[in-house]
Parts: structure tokens; C-alpha cells; sequence
């Protein structure tokens, strides 16, 4: 399981402010900011055994 | 020359009553003024006119057609709107027909992902949610209406023309018998979501308007369920859009589902094409081959715009006229009834010469302020169940995608219900220096909220169905000041006074006192619709006076004794 560390507000406003970014990005550039996203949240958890938890995570019921 | 159907409408469940034009009698010679009129026999315009005949203010209500709406329309009534009608005398007929409920199951992919609780009070007598179609709604209070001696519903009479000076409104209406003049101090636009008096007055909202179609059809049928809201994302049948299913009385299941992209509305309601996806739909509920008949149906799109201002000289706009809301946490005739019990009090109180016209404009503060939180709050759950955006739509999918097994972006499901709003910033409330010391109960602008004082006895049944302010006295044991009820009866405007404690209202378990937050001594005012105007630790009739002269917005009576305001 993944922890919730952000209040349900906080995620909320997250939420919004991807999906913005995700439209700023562009339908043939979104995968690219996803990615540029991945690896500097990455870096910021700095933990290479939680991104792989976030990774498998990621990866169920595509 | 205004010519209504008399073909009484089509249902399954609910027989339509053709109610008569009559000629009005400003026709024939009679003086053609009123108080007030009311442009609309919805719900929000006639709790409207009978909230105000509850303050002596007669009506004239028009309604253009001779019948209820046309479908189940509005068919949740939140526990805010019940205590509404219970403030006016209304919710028998509501509590004995309707059907209470608190929760509801979100699905993806089969498997149930969220389960909605909606908080509830051991305290609070009814549910947090009552189902009920809209012409059940309507019915009830066209019976009150008819049988108010102050309220003059008039059907199959069409306003055609409005026209104000700063004295009142002059209003043109049409009917059978061609048009007639009606002149009004003031005029209620209770006229709905497409409003003529709106568009007459060439008003415009603000907000923003989502894309995507809803299609809503109620259909009969013998589903034996509970009482829930139940939600299915991306169904195979309907990809990436979802489904909403609400059970109402008589049998009939309300079915709301988003349309594909690109699919013209007055396709999907073709019948096969929705017959078919009506079949999908109860494949889902375990009932595949069910027979049904369909009800009504139509379509709609979600919206979160708002006028800016509600008073337009003498013209009041409420309800739908005056703003436009997601279906999504029923927000449209709940937020309405809140609007109407807002105006009520403040239209009753101008008309009767208590308050100058000034203290409509707190109604225009305090409703626009919970319409544009509204907006706020409903905008979320919109752009969840709606993607206006390729990247909105890309969120809502992971947010499923992970619900299935992560618990984290849960709440994320869940859209926030209408509320009763907290007036925290009005004009009309008062701050006193008692204020700080509160921990807990009801701040000013705040609902105050019911309580349990014995099995079957709740304080707001004390309150009864009184029109007016209410003084709340949480007694000490030296009682209740001997001047207070001179006091109160020295005031010109209704005001009740209610004592808790040994002398009075029995709250032998303190339940009352803890909920408001009081001490022996404390003392709340109250204004008609139930929200805080003022409170204190302990009685002072100057301070007593200054608070509801700030809630009335007037200068009640010039007392030489009076202290200066702090």
C-alpha cells in the first residue's frame, strides 16, 4: 500500500494541477513531461526501493 | 394571448392534475397591486411565498402552466432542505412519502471502490439525504399554497414584460383572457434555470460550462434494493463515462449516465438506443432481462455559473434564475431552498417596514458568497465525473486505475454533498467580545443545528414553526433576567424567546448545552433561518439591541439609555 502523507485538500489540488500541467504539456508531449515528472519526484524521495514500490504499483489494472 | 396545455402530462407513477386558470380580478376592476409577486410555482417559488405568508407578506405567485413539472427533475432533499420545510411547517407529507438515506457504493471494473458514508448525528431526526420526485415535491406545496389564505398562486398566467422604476416593478401577464398589468413592490424571480426575467433583464452569469452530455430516465421497475446512491465508473458499455442509479418512491429508479463524446443528445434518446443502454444498465444491478417501462427522460450538461449580484433594484433573483449548478451533491433545489429561506425573512421584513431595502443586500452577500463555493466545491466532483480535458481525464483514469488496490487517492472519489453554508462573513452578524471564549457550538453566520434533548423530544420542535428571531437562553439558576421579556416586548419586530433549564425547555442530560457550547447563561441569537447572529456568556440587553439591530439592519428603537457602540 501506498501511504497517504498529503491531506485529501492537498490532494485535491494536486490533482488539478497535473491534470493543467498535463494539458500545458500536450497531447503528443504528455508522456514526456510524465516522465521528466517520474524522475525528479524520484530524486526527491530518494529512496530507489520506494520508487520501485511506486512503480509496481503503478504498473496494476492499467 | 398566453394559451397553456391542458393535456394533463404522461406518467407512470404520479397523476397529473389539470389546476384551472382563473380570470384575475384586476381584470375586472380590482386594484392591480401586490406586496409581492412571485414569477414561478416551483419548489424554491412557492416555499418562497409560503415562508413569507409565515411573516404576514401576502403573494401573487404566476405560473404559466396549469400543471407540475414534467419528470422526477429534483429528487434528493438534503437534511438542510427538510429542516427548512420544517421551519415553515411543511415536512409531514415530505417525511411520510419520501425515502431517507445516507450512503452510496462507487464501481469499477465490477468491484466496489468506494463506499460514501454522509455524516450523520444521533441528533438530527431525519437522514442526511430523502429521496422524492420533483411533481411529489411540487404537489405538497401547491396543497399549502391553495390553502393559504396570503398566497394567490395563479395558474396558466405567463409574465411577458417587466419594467422597474426605484419604487417597484410594473409587470405585463399574460393569459388566457390576453394580458393584464400588475403592479408590485417587489418581484421574486423564482422563474428556473432558463429564467425569462433574466434573460428580459439581459443579465449574465459567471462561471464556466463543462462539455460532455448527461442523459437522466427513470424507469419502472421491481428492483429490490436499498435506499443508496450507487455509482459505476467506465461500464464496458459506456467507456471512460459512468453511471449514477437512485432509487425514488413508487418503484421508479432514477438511471444518469454520461454520453460518449461526440454523440448528439436527441440521439441518445432514441428509444432503442436508450432501451439498450437501460438493459446494460440493470445487467450491472444483478437483474439482466428485468421488464421495465420507461418513465421520462432527458438530457442535461453541468454548469457552475452564478449571477454576480442577486437584488436587481426590485427584482430578487433565487434558485435557478439566479444561478446555475452541478447535478453532482444535488445542488440545485437544495441550494435553492437555502436561497429562498435566506430571502424570506428579509423580503418579510422590508415589506412589513422592520428593515429599510438595505438588508436585502446581505442576501445577495451571503447566497452569491455559498453559490460561488459551490462552484468551487461542485467544480471538483464535475471535473471528476465530467473531464472537460484530455489531462483531467488522464487523472480521473489513474485515480480508478489505483483504487483498485491503494487506498491513498480514495477521497478523491468522493463528491462533497450540499451543505448548509456558514455566513461567516455577513454584515449582519456581530462579534461580540464573548465570542473568543466559545469552544464550540454555533459561530455567528453559522446553522445552528438540531438536538436530541429525550428520545422523542428535539429542541427545534420548541421552535416550532414560528416566523421570526429566536433568543436562545441556556438559564442559569438565578433564571432568566426579570427585564428581558419587557424588553422583548418592547421590540416591534417577532422575536421568541426560548429558555433551556429547570424553568423551561427540559435538557436533562446537557445534550443541548454541549452542542452549543454554553454555560449556564449563554445566550445565542438567532435569526429566522436559523443561522447565528450573535451570542454571548451572558445576557446584556445593550449588547442584546446592538446585535439585532445589525441583523435587522435598522435602528429598532432610539433608546436615550443606550451605551455607545464599542
Amino acid at each position: 500500500m501506498i501511504e497517504k502523507t498529503v491531506s485529501t485538500a492537498d490532494l485535491e489540488q494536486i490533482y488539478d494541477h497535473l491534470a493543467e500541467a498535463i494539458d500545458r504539456a500536450g497531447l503528443d508531449k504528455d508522456r514526456l513531461f510524465l516522465a521528466k515528472l517520474s524522475l525528479a519526484l524520484s530524486t526527491m524521495v530518494a529512496d530507489p526501493a520506494r520508487v520501485a514500490q511506486a512503480i509496481e504499483a503503478s504498473l496494476r489494472d492499467l | 394571448m398566453h394559451q397553456p396545455e391542458t393535456h394533463p402530462r404522461d406518467s407512470l407513477f404520479y397523476d397529473y392534475a389539470i389546476h384551472p386558470y382563473r380570470r384575475p380580478p384586476e381584470m375586472d376592476g380590482a386594484p392591480p397591486t401586490a406586496p409581492v409577486v412571485i414569477a414561478g410555482a416551483g419548489p424554491i417559488g412557492m416555499v418562497c411565498a409560503l415562508d413569507l405568508a409565515r411573516f404576514g407578506v401576502p403573494c401573487v405567485v404566476l405560473e404559466q402552466d396549469l400543471q407540475v413539472s414534467h419528470g422526477s427533475r429534483a429528487i434528493v432533499l438534503t437534511r438542510r432542505s427538510m429542516e427548512i420545510l420544517r421551519q415553515i411547517g411543511l415536512e409531514r407529507p415530505f417525511l411520510d412519502k419520501g425515502l431517507q438515506w445516507s450512503g452510496g457504493r462507487s464501481f469499477f471494473r465490477g468491484k466496489e471502490i468506494y463506499r460514501m458514508v454522509m455524516p450523520h448525528d444521533p441528533n438530527d431526526r431525519v437522514l442526511p439525504g430523502l429521496n422524492l420526485q420533483q411533481q411529489y415535491i411540487e404537489d405538497y406545496l401547491v396543497s399549502f399554497c391553495e390553502a393559504h389564505p396570503l398566497v394567490d398562486l395563479r395558474w396558466g398566467q405567463k409574465l411577458e414584460a417587466v419594467d422597474q422604476d426605484g419604487e417597484g416593478v410594473t409587470l405585463t401577464v399574460d393569459t388566457p383572457d390576453g394580458p393584464y398589468r400588475l403592479d408590485a413592490d417587489w418581484l421574486v424571480a423564482a422563474d428556473g434555470g432558463r429564467s425569462p426575467i433574466r434573460k428580459m433583464m439581459d443579465l449574465r452569469m459567471e462561471g464556466r460550462s463543462y462539455p460532455g452530455h448527461f442523459v437522466i430516465a427513470d424507469i419502472k421497475a421491481e428492483i429490490d434494493r436499498p435506499t443508496e446512491r450507487l455509482c459505476f465508473f467506465d461500464p464496458e458499455w459506456n467507456p471512460g463515462n459512468n453511471v449514477l442509479v437512485h432509487r425514488q418512491p413508487d418503484g421508479i429508479w432514477r438511471i444518469d449516465f454520461r454520453l460518449p463524446d461526440g454523440e448528439n443528445p436527441e440521439d441518445a434518446l432514441d428509444p432503442k438506443r436508450l432501451g439498450d443502454r437501460i438493459d446494460r444498465v440493470l445487467v450491472m444491478l444483478g437483474r439482466e432481462g428485468l421488464p421495465w417501462a420507461l418513465d421520462w427522460a432527458t438530457v442535461y450538461s453541468a454548469n457552475t455559473l452564478t449571477l454576480p449580484d442577486y437584488v436587481h433594484g426590485r427584482v430578487l433573483f433565487t434558485g435557478d434564475a439566479a444561478h446555475l449548478l452541478p447535478i453532482f451533491g444535488v445542488r440545485g433545489a437544495n441550494t435553492g431552498l437555502q436561497d429562498c429561506n435566506n430571502l424570506a425573512w428579509k423580503l418579510a421584513f422590508t415589506v412589513r417596514g422592520w428593515s429599510p431595502p438595505a438588508l436585502l443586500d446581505s442576501y445577495s452577500q451571503e447566497r452569491v458568497q455559498a453559490a460561488r463555493e459551490i462552484c468551487e466545491e461542485a467544480g471538483k466532483s464535475t471535473r471528476f465525473m465530467t473531464p472537460p480535458t484530455p489531462g483531467s481525464r488522464m487523472m480521473r483514469d489513474a485515480v480508478l486505475s489505483f483504487s483498485l488496490t491503494e487506498d491513498f487517492p480514495k477521497d478523491l472519489l468522493h463528491w462533497r454533498t450540499s451543505r448548509p453554508h456558514d455566513y461567516h462573513t455577513s454584515p449582519l452578524n456581530t462579534a461580540t467580545g464573548d465570542e473568543k471564549t466559545f469552544d464550540g457550538g454555533f459561530a455567528p453566520g453559522e446553522p445552528v443545528r438540531d438536538v436530541r434533548l429525550e428520545p422523542d423530544d428535539h429542541l427545534f420542535d420548541h421552535f416550532g414553526d414560528r416566523a421570526g428571531f429566536h433568543l436562545l437562553v441556556f438559564a442559569g439558576p438565578e433564571s432568566v433576567p426579570p427585564d428581558l421579556m419587557a424588553w422583548v416586548g418592547a421590540r416591534p419586530i417577532p422575536l421568541f424567546v426560548h429558555v433551556l433549564g429547570p424553568t423551561g425547555i427540559a435538557d436533562p442530560n446537557g445534550m443541548a448545552a454541549a452542542r452549543y457550547g454554553a454555560d449556564p447563561g449563554s445566550v445565542y441569537l438567532l435569526r429566522p433561518d436559523m443561522h447565528v447572529a450573535a451570542r454571548w456568556r451572558t445576557l446584556d440587553l445593550n449588547a442584546l439591541t446592538e446585535a439585532l439591530e445589525r441583523a435587522t439592519q435598522t435602528t429598532l428603537v432610539a433608546s436615550p439609555a443606550k451605551e455607545p457602540v464599542q
